[in-house]
């Protein structure tokens, strides 16, 4: 092989890569460009795709008033932060305990944690269901959240992080005089930003778009996420408008959306961060 | 010694109890509950023994969901792990225009699944929806995809390997970019070509994040059902339920609560045999650090 | 110190806000919309209204999505022990909520006399759904009977008389033939007629069983009679239409983008709910028309929607002051405004006589096709453990459609499941 020959092959290969990447890409995002069509146009131009077609922004304010949306949000947004505060308390708690800590048990009780990441709480969606009726909970917000207070994802990873710190940090923490708070506090929970943010992302994404739990266990306007009430919304009997629908699509996956084109780098070195094994 | 103990317990107290609350004692509870049959507001649950799975073999539409979940299963892991591994490296590789590419691959992963449903139900709807316009164009007659028993099932497919693969890539490209650059150095001054260079050394090395990954797309393959909601009902002729759709309609609409433990013990049961295999392989991944 | 009383007002305000159930009010009011956006706000208003002119009640139009989510919220409402105190649900779940203890007749609420007027006062088509035993279960509200919309431009262009509809089944198929057009590639660009089967096949498969001469269940709600030769017949009809006559798409077609298909000229006559009114009247691009569904031995067709239902878990003064709402809303101006609004057919002949009706049927004379055809309408399929019978013949519909099952076979099936659950009740 000459050398042109080398590099052409290996152009004409790049190339054919790029072309391959890009189609993937297009059909990729393909259904996220017809929301955006169908949500800026009216309903008559749903199915035809002219590009002379007159935008509107009238799907908008249509949807937003066809079901309390803004109650969603701040029911979602309640649920969202809710939920990933506690499960950083806890999993923080317990993943030091795992990872520092010496006692009988341990390797059972991790055990019990990891199973956790097979079985979550939505597939024993019945026995759930009939514990938050037993504790009055049900149609609250807090009832959305309890199952995954505790996750077995968060621990797991932040037993993973805190593993990694020297225990010089502790002994030097010691000296100092914190106690065990003191030490997890000052030295493993700075350390763990990083663990922290990546899946404070995961739980964020995760739990905006849960629907089927919330389905369950929430009955009205005050306690409905967004996904439920996008649901409700578009699962009538006269038809679907599908330019309404869509602009309730793109209001409710809005924030996320635009977190994520703003964060791009951030929100996927986060993620990354979170696999590393 | 003892004082650790204290502070052990006082830690992982509050995460177990929920834990366990909300996990294995309801895992536990729906064994238990498979053995008795319906409590309704006049009778009580009484024991039945085994007649709630025996009930099961016998009924055509569990059985329906079962294989066809186990279809679908099969279907959406791999592929959404292959096109994971291709999206990371087309994105590791630095083609041209990466930003645009890793948007529209992770897209999926942040908008819901509920609405991902209605657009996907547009793009099947039979002549005047995206795919048989398209199809048109090259002269194809309109196809009733979600109409249709033989079709409808992989239409589902789609559309979980579609929002699935964006985020396993992540994990991917994490992992690609641990390989040190040299290795790959060293393998081109070896003559080695791009192609073994990938079977032998990328591969292996990203064994373990494949097996995470998998794990994860074994799980969202029971619980991701959100799409059946909008796009099929698990119809037509149950063509398209999926085990947990059909959980959901025994408990909550048929108000059949012990046929839908019996159930869910079995899906509880397939999961439990790869939770105990996953923790055996990434606890030996997580000591060699 | 300001500050952190501050800090611990908002922790206590977001801790009432996030583990506190939804607010308790006088009369908690479950409703499903089922046709779009405008029928919640009409509900909202009228609520507001009868509340602004009775001081002692304030009652919560709560808004629980589908049919299917409405009942499912009002049952584990009801099990989480905070039902509300009425709602409007499918007329077809009567006996499920009888079944499960959750609903009250209103006669316990009215006089004799009283009763015999107020639930004499609808027509005889809506009580089917509503009563049993005796009793009184469900005062209807929403109710609507599928009918059959066509393209009459499309009819005119098939050189058919456009304000003629098939009026029997041969019929139909005649006509059906006519307006299936092919472009050059042999492809179906129109399809003559779309009867969309999937969510809920046994609501519109009932349009053919009932001109065939065949009644699905009993006024019991045991018993089911799904492998009649007439209901088969029905069966065999619909597959004969799409498999041989090739005047239906093949395979199972979707409800919700039915009306979408009319428009897009994709189908020249399609069956659906008359509650899609107002949807095809607002958006249709052409002079469209309605009509009873064909007749066979006769004509027929199912009555549809909701009634309002009692539930048991409440106070006396609830439920007495639940039963006068129901019995306002019910009153014919009410029911005109509802009926105008959403395009459910109004359930009682007094309600077609206010002004408001009067006009309204003027305009539009094809809202009055849904009334008039009442005279020919039989009870929903409904029986005990609804959803699971019910779920056996659509199972029985798409399994004869795809193909899966010859018609007889698949309704045979459907009658064994169905008789083995329902043993129970008898």
């Amino acid at each position: 092989m000459t050398a042109q020959d080398y590099t052409f092959a290996a152009r004409l290969d790049r190339w054919l890569m790029t072309l391959g990447a890009w189609l993937l890409a297009i059909l990729w995002i393909l259904p996220l460009l017809y929301a955006v069509w169908t949500a800026f146009h009216p309903s008559a131009y749903e199915t035809h795709f002219t590009l002379t077609a007159p935008l509107t922004l009238a799907n908008f304010p249509k949807a937003w008033a066809q079901a309390p949306f803004a109650r969603y949000f701040l029911n979602t947004m309640i649920m969202v932060f809710m939920t990933l505060s506690v499960q950083l308390v806890l999993s923080t708690f317990a993943a030091y305990a795992f990872a520092r800590l010496r006692f009988p048990g341990k390797n059972i009780l991790f055990t019990l944690v990891l199973l956790q990441l097979m079985v979550t709480p939505d597939i024993l969606l019945v026995k759930n269901y009939e514990t938050m009726s037993m504790l009055g909970l049900v149609d609250s917000i807090l009832a959305i959240g309890l199952p995954y207070f505790a996750s077995g994802f968060c621990i797991f990873l932040l037993r993973q992080t805190f593993m990694t710190i020297p225990k010089e940090l502790d002994d030097a923490a010691r000296i100092e005089g914190e106690g065990l708070l003191g030490t997890l506090w000052r030295v493993y929970i700075p350390l763990a930003k990083p663990t922290y943010l990546a899946f404070g992302l995961v739980s964020v994404s995760a739990h905006w778009n849960d629907f089927l739990w919330p389905l369950i266990v929430t009955n009205s306007v005050e306690t409905r996420p967004l996904t439920v009430g996008l649901s409700v919304f578009s699962m009538t009997e006269s038809g679907v408008e599908w330019s309404v629908i869509n602009a309730a699509t793109l209001m409710t996956s809005g924030p996320l959306l635009v977190g994520f084109l703003l964060f791009q780098r951030q929100f996927v070195q986060s993620f990354m961060r979170a696999g590393i094994k | 010694m003892r004082r650790e103990w204290i502070y052990a317990l006082l830690l992982l107290l509050p995460a177990m109890v929920l834990l366990m609350g909300f996990t294995h004692i309801p895992a536990v509870e729906t064994v238990i509950s498979s053995f008795f049959s319906t409590p309704t507001g006049r009778r009580p649950a009484r024991f039945v023994g085994i007649e709630n799975y025996r009930y099961l073999l016998e009924d055509n539409v569990f059985i329906r969901s079962a294989i066809n979940n186990v279809i679908y299963s099969a279907i959406t892991i791999p592929a959404s792990i292959i096109l994971a591994l291709i999206m990371a490296l087309f994105v590791h590789n630095r083609m041209k225009g990466l930003s645009f590419l890793r948007m529209a691959y992770f897209t999926p992963t942040v908008l819901p699944m509920i609405a991902v449903g209605n657009i996907w139900l547009f793009f099947y709807t039979p002549s005047f929806g995206l795919i048989d316009q398209i199809r048109s164009l090259f002269g194809f007659a309109a196809q009733n995809w979600l109409g249709n028993t033989d079709s409808v099932l992989f239409t589902v497919i789609v559309v979980a390997v579609w929002k699935n693969a964006g985020f396993f890539m992540i994990f991917y490209l994490a992992a690609l970019q641990t390989i040190p650059v040299q290795l790959r150095e060293a393998a081109s001054l070896e003559g080695a070509g791009r192609w073994t260079f990938f079977r032998r050394v990328t591969l292996p090395l990203i064994m373990p994040t494949t097996l995470f990954i998998m794990v994860n797309a074994i799980i969202n393959s029971v619980r991701l059902i959100d799409h059946i909601f909008i796009m099929t009902l698990g119809g037509p002729a149950n063509a398209s339920r999926l085990l947990l759709f059909h959980i959901y309609e025994v408990a909550f609409e048929y108000w059949d609560t012990a046929s839908a433990s019996a159930m869910t013990v079995v899906i509880l049961f397939v999961l439990s045999l790869l939770a105990i295999g996953q923790f055996f392989w990434l606890d030996r991944k997580v000591h060699y650090k | 110190m300001a500050s952190k009383f501050l800090k611990s007002a908002t922790v206590a305000a977001l801790l009432s806000a996030v583990s506190m159930p939804a607010l308790a009010v006088d009369l908690q009011f479950y409703f499903p919309v089922s046709v779009g956006g405008k029928a919640a706000d009409t509900i909202q208003a009228l609520t507001e209204e009868y509340v602004k002119n009775h001081d002692d009640v304030k009652i919560d139009a709560i808004y629980a999505g589908s049919y299917t989510d409405a009942l499912t919220k009002a049952i584990t409402a009801s099990r989480g022990g905070k039902a509300p105190q009425l709602s409007v649900l499918l007329s077809t779940d009567m006996y499920t909520l009888i079944d499960q203890d959750l609903i009250e007749p209103f006669d316990d609420f009215v006089s004799e006399e009283e009763g015999k007027e107020w639930f004499g006062s609808f027509y005889p088509a809506f009580m089917l759904n509503s009563q049993t035993g005796g009793k009184t279960y469900g005062i209807p509200f929403q109710r609507s009977t599928p009918v059959m919309y066509w393209n009459k431009e499309a009819f005119k262009e098939a050189g058919l008389d456009p304000e003629k509809a098939p009026a029997t089944w041969e019929e139909m198929v005649e006509y059906g033939h006519k307006l299936t057009k092919k472009d050059d590639n042999g492809n179906v660009t129109q399809w003559g007629l779309r009867i969309p089967l999937d969510g809920f096949p046994y609501w519109l498969f009932q349009g053919l069983s009932t001109p065939a001469g065949a009644i699905l269940a009993n006024a019991e709600g045991n018993e089911t009679d799904f492998d009649n030769p007439k209901v088969v017949e029905a069966l065999e009809f619909l597959v004969k239409m799409a498999k041989e006559e090739k005047i239906m798409e093949e395979g199972v077609t979707a409800w919700s983008a039915t009306p979408k298909a009319f428009f897009e000229r994709e189908a020249a006559m399609i069956w659906t709910t008359t509650g899609n009114l107002t949807n095809i009247r607002t958006n249709a691009p052409f002079d469209f028309g309605v009509g009873f569904l064909p007749k066979h031995e006769r004509y027929g067709a199912p009555t549809g929607g909701g009634n309002f239902v009692l539930f048991k878990d409440a106070s006396e003064e609830q439920k007495a002051a639940a039963v006068d709402f129901v019995k306002w809303m019910s009153e014919p101006e009410q029911a005109a405004v509802w009926s105008i609004a959403t395009g459910y057919v109004a359930p009682s002949p007094a309600a077609w006589e206010t002004e408001a009706m009067k006009a309204y049927a003027k305009e539009v004379p094809q809202a009055a096709v849904a009334r008039d055809q009442l005279e020919y309408a039989v009870a929903e399929l409904s029986t005990y453990d609804n959803q699971k019978v019910t779920n056996f013949l659509n199972d029985a519909i798409h399994a004869a459609l795809a193909g899966e099952k010859s018609p007889a076979d698949a309704l045979a099936e459907a009658q064994k499941k169905a008789d083995r659950v329902l043993k129970n009740y008898r």
